[in-house]
This record gives structure tokens, sequence and C-alpha cells, in this order.
């Protein structure tokens, strides 16, 4: 049985992989071949060593800490940076979302108060904050989490809302029967009845936080992935504009992948979970 | 006289108008006793059991509980439910499902968990007790939802057609496990089903009610000895005469239905 799991897994994996390589090899002829100008679109394996370049420290090893000498590569760095202000930004935003859609998910009068606003600020995309920010927050940090914050707040509230709206009426009658007060009714029975929403909303807020990080350090500070790839084609390092993107690209996936697992212990209850 | 019902009546507005869903129903029980609400779908049995559970009062008339007058004016675990759909809460395990209500209750933890424990082995629900309701068949389900209800001690068990959904064995031999709780615990038991069979199985009084406005058309008290023989005379006399009076009211059920095409 395992036996046969893996050469299943196996197979998909090569099926998997059958496209991406093909490309690579498809980029890399025409590169070999002089039919682009490798500053408009190097080969890939030039953008790997670039890669490679970029994650390494750029002096030897000398004294102190391996490890610490190994970490100090400027990728690290810049990964850590967006990374750290997408968790930030995150959480500020969904931590705010959260008690305000639990709230107007629960009362009709708190949702008509403040479903207007909502309305009318939702459809602003992040993006169109970047001047207010700058001019609130300066540059750095403050205008980053302020702009990821906006990206993550509003699917993390609309999901919520639509999630304690959206709970079976037959779970509040046999908790009502069961003698549960409101206080009870709320943690132990809207909560966790309205969390395959709230963590669907939580998805959507991680990816949307991923996209105006990039957006926000190509405008608002000085290190970070989205700043770098903005650097580099001011030296016109279209290879370490492609790595970066790459790094982009798989740091999203993780967080994504991280994400998803995340959804499938906590709703293991749930009924026809997408497993993917 | 556990629970008095007195004049009750309850109206619906819906958009062709008003629906007469309940109309003067005057119901005593007694203490321990077995009653089956049995008629048509529409003839307002569920419309009663929900007034009692408190959870849509009735438009006029009241519902006594034990001497209170007021006594069903909001749900309460003394009047334990049991629903159709189980209504088990899904991201709970079996044994949090069952220990629910005794968390209200503020008991110990120690007594919870004997209590939980009991209960578990009582319904061969042990070795599933960390499991999902999702992961359990209707059946055991059904049972879960019950041991839910019997954690409570309430003197009250309100079922809503709880085996509707079961295939027939499966709801025989609930049914058997039900009449062993009622008689271990002398619950006072109000089921409601559509099925003559198994409200003759069952009940000790059988309450006929008439289509649309629900009126109490028949109550019958079944002096059959336990366990019951569906196969025998008496069960057979008992069950044709019943099926005459359900299906005068199945035939108006389905006239009105014809109408309202």
């Amino acid at each position: 049985m395992a036996l046969r799991i893996t050469s299943i897994d196996i197979a998909a994996l090569a099926r998997g992989v059958v496209i991406p390589v093909v490309v690579l090899i498809l980029w890399q002829i025409t590169a070999m071949k002089g039919w682009v100008n490798p500053q408009i679109l190097p080969a890939p394996s030039q953008v790997a060593t670039k890669w490679w370049e970029y994650l390494m420290p750029t002096s030897p090893f000398t004294e102190g800490s391996y490890w610490a000498w190994l970490i100090s590569g400027e990728l690290l760095h810049d990964a850590y940076a967006s990374l750290y202000r997408v968790v930030g930004g995150f959480l500020i935003g969904a931590l705010l979302a959260l008690p305000l859609g639990l709230l107007m998910g629960t009362s009709e009068s708190i949702y008509k108060l403040f479903d207007p606003l909502v309305q009318v600020l939702r459809p602003i995309p992040p993006i169109a904050y970047i001047p207010l920010a700058i001019l609130w927050f300066g540059l750095g940090n403050p205008p980053a989490f302020f702009l990821i914050s906006i990206g993550a707040f509003f699917p993390v509230l609309m999901n919520t809302i639509a999630g304690v709206r959206n709970v079976d009426g037959i779970y509040l009658r046999a908790a009502r029967n069961l003698g549960a007060d409101r206080l009870t009714m709320f943690r132990r029975v809207i909560m966790p009845a309205a969390m395959p929403y709230i963590l669907a909303g939580m998805r959507i807020g991680v990816g949307t936080a991923f996209i105006v990080v990039i957006v926000a350090e190509m405008i608002a500070v000085n290190n970070g992935l989205g700043y770098r790839i903005l650097e580099a084609r001011e030296y016109m390092w279209s290879d370490k504009i492609i790595a970066g993107m790459f790094t982009i690209g798989f740091l999203g996936l993780g967080i994504d992948i991280g994400m998803n697992s995340l959804n499938n212990h906590l709703l293991r209850w749930h009924r026809g979970i997408d497993q993917s | 006289m556990l629970i008095h019902i007195e004049h009750v009546h309850k109206r619906f507005t819906v958009p062709e108008g008003e629906v007469i869903a309940l109309n003067d129903i005057n119901l005593s029980i007694d203490a321990g006793e077995f009653v089956c609400l049995l008629g048509p779908s529409g003839c307002g049995k569920s419309t009663l059991l929900n007034a009692i559970a408190g959870f849509s009062p009735p438009s006029a008339g009241t519902i006594g509980i034990d001497g209170r007058i007021d006594g069903a004016k909001a749900p309460g675990p003394d009047r334990g439910m049991v629903f159709q759909e189980y209504a088990l809460f899904p991201w709970m395990t079996v044994a949090q499902n069952i220990r629910f209500g005794l968390e209200i209750k503020k008991l110990s933890a120690k007594e919870a968990d004997e209590k939980v424990i009991s209960l578990l082995r009582k319904f061969n629900l042990y070795e599933f007790r960390d499991r999902f309701p999702k992961d359990l068949s209707g059946g055991m389900r059904q049972r879960v939802a019950i041991a839910r209800v019997l954690a409570l001690d309430s003197p009250i068990m309100l079922m809503d057609e709880p085996f509707g959904a079961l295939d027939a064995l499966t709801r025989r031999t609930l049914q058997d496990e039900l009449l062993r709780i009622w008689d271990e615990f002398r619950k006072t038991i109000i089921f409601v089903t559509h099925s003559i069979e198994e409200s003759i199985y069952l009940a000790d009084r059988v309450i006929v009610m008439t289509y649309r406005p629900g009126t109490v058309k028949r109550d019958v008290r079944l002096s059959l000895p336990r366990p019951r023989d569906t196969t025998s005379a008496e069960f057979n006399a008992l069950k044709r005469e019943l099926t005459e009076s359900v299906m005068e009211e199945q035939m108006r059920f389905a006239k009105t239905e014809l109408a309202s095409i």
C-alpha cells in the first residue's frame, strides 16, 4: 500500500515538472542561440547563477559563527524583511477585521451601522492608499504595515461576516436547548461554525498582503524583495530581476502551503474539505 | 401532570396569508409517559413540539411544565431535544458533544468525565469517543445526540422524527435502545413521527393530529405489553385503525398540495 502511494506520488511529481522543464529547455536554447539580447532575457542558467550569488554571502567565511555567516546573504535578508512585513501587516489587518466581522455578523444593528462605510472603502485597492500612506507615515515599515493591513482587512472582514451569518440555525437551536448562554453560544458554537469562512478569508487576505508588500517595497522602503527587483532594474540586471521574481513566487507558494495545512488541521472536522 | 397544554393556538403569516398551524390544542401528559404525535406533513406536530421546546412559543394559550405556567417560554435543558438532522456540533468529537451540556451546567471536570464515559459505554460509543460526527454512521450520530440529551438529566425528552433518516434495521435497533433508556431513566418522551408502526411500537399513547389546522383528532392509549410484536393480531388491528385515521388527513393534505399547483 505504502509502495503504491509512493509510486503514484512519483508519477504525479513527474507529470508536474514536465511543463516547467520543457519551458526551461526552450528558454535556455533561445538564449544560447543568441535569438534575444541577454540583457532583455538572460539564460536560465545565468539566472540560477545570479540567484546563488544573491543567496550566498558576498565575502568569504573568515571567523565567528558559520551559521551567522551563511545567512548573511542579501536574499535571505530581503526575504525575511518581506515576510516580516507580510506577517505584521496581516496580523494588524486580520485582528482588526475579526472582531468587527463577528460583531457585524451577529448584530443586525451594528451591521447596518458599519456596512455603508465598508461598502465604500472596500473597492478602493490598497495600492491607492500609497500616497496617503507616505504622507501619514513617511517611509520605512510603518506605511508598508498600513498598506498590507488594508489588503488583509477586507477579505477577512467580509468572510467573517458571511461566516457568522451562514451559521446553520440548527446548531443555535441545539445549543440553546442544551442551556448555552450568549457567551458560550458565541465562543463555542458561532465561532467554530463560522471558522471555514473565516479561514478562507484569511487565506485570501494573506495572498493580498503578499501582493501589497511587493508594491509597498517598490515605493516606500529600501530593502525587501520588491525593493531589490526594482533596484536591479536600475542597473539593468535582468538576471537578478528574474531571480528575485522566482523568490517571490516560491515564498508566496510556501505561505499558501502553510495556510492550507493550517486550514486542514483546524478544519479536520469539516466535511468535503479541500485536500489539495 | 407534568406537561399541561391549554388552548394552544399557533398562527404563521405567509405570503399567501395566514396559516393556522395549531388550533385549540389541549393535552395533559403525565410524568414518565411515552407519547407519540402522529400525522401527515403539515399537521402541526413539529410545531407543537417546537412550542413545548420553547423555540417558537404559541400565539395563544399556555404550556405549563411541572406546574410552572410559563415553563415553556424559552428553550432549556429541562426539555432536551433530539432533532431529525442530529444537530451534533461537527467541530466537536463525540465525547465533546456529550460533554457540552455538562460544561454549561458547570459540573466539575471529574463528574463530567465520569458521566460522559458512562454514557459512551452505555451507547457502545466508547471506541468512537474521539471521532468527529462526519466519520459516524447515521445511527451512531443519533445515539450521540440522544446521549447528549441524556447527559443533561432532563425529565422531558422531545424527539422530532429522530429516526426518520435511518434505514429500517438501524431504526428498529434504535427504537429498542430508546425503549430501554426510557425504562431505565423514566423519562417523559414526546416523540413526533409520521410512521404509524413506529408510534404503535413505542408509545403508551398515540395522539393523531388533523391536517391544517392542527387539532387533536384522536388520543389513543395503548396497553399492549412490551416488547411489542409487530406481527401480532392486536398490533395489526391497531395499525389498521390508526392508518384509517391518519390516511383521512393525508388525503386532505394531498388535495391541498394538488390545489396549490
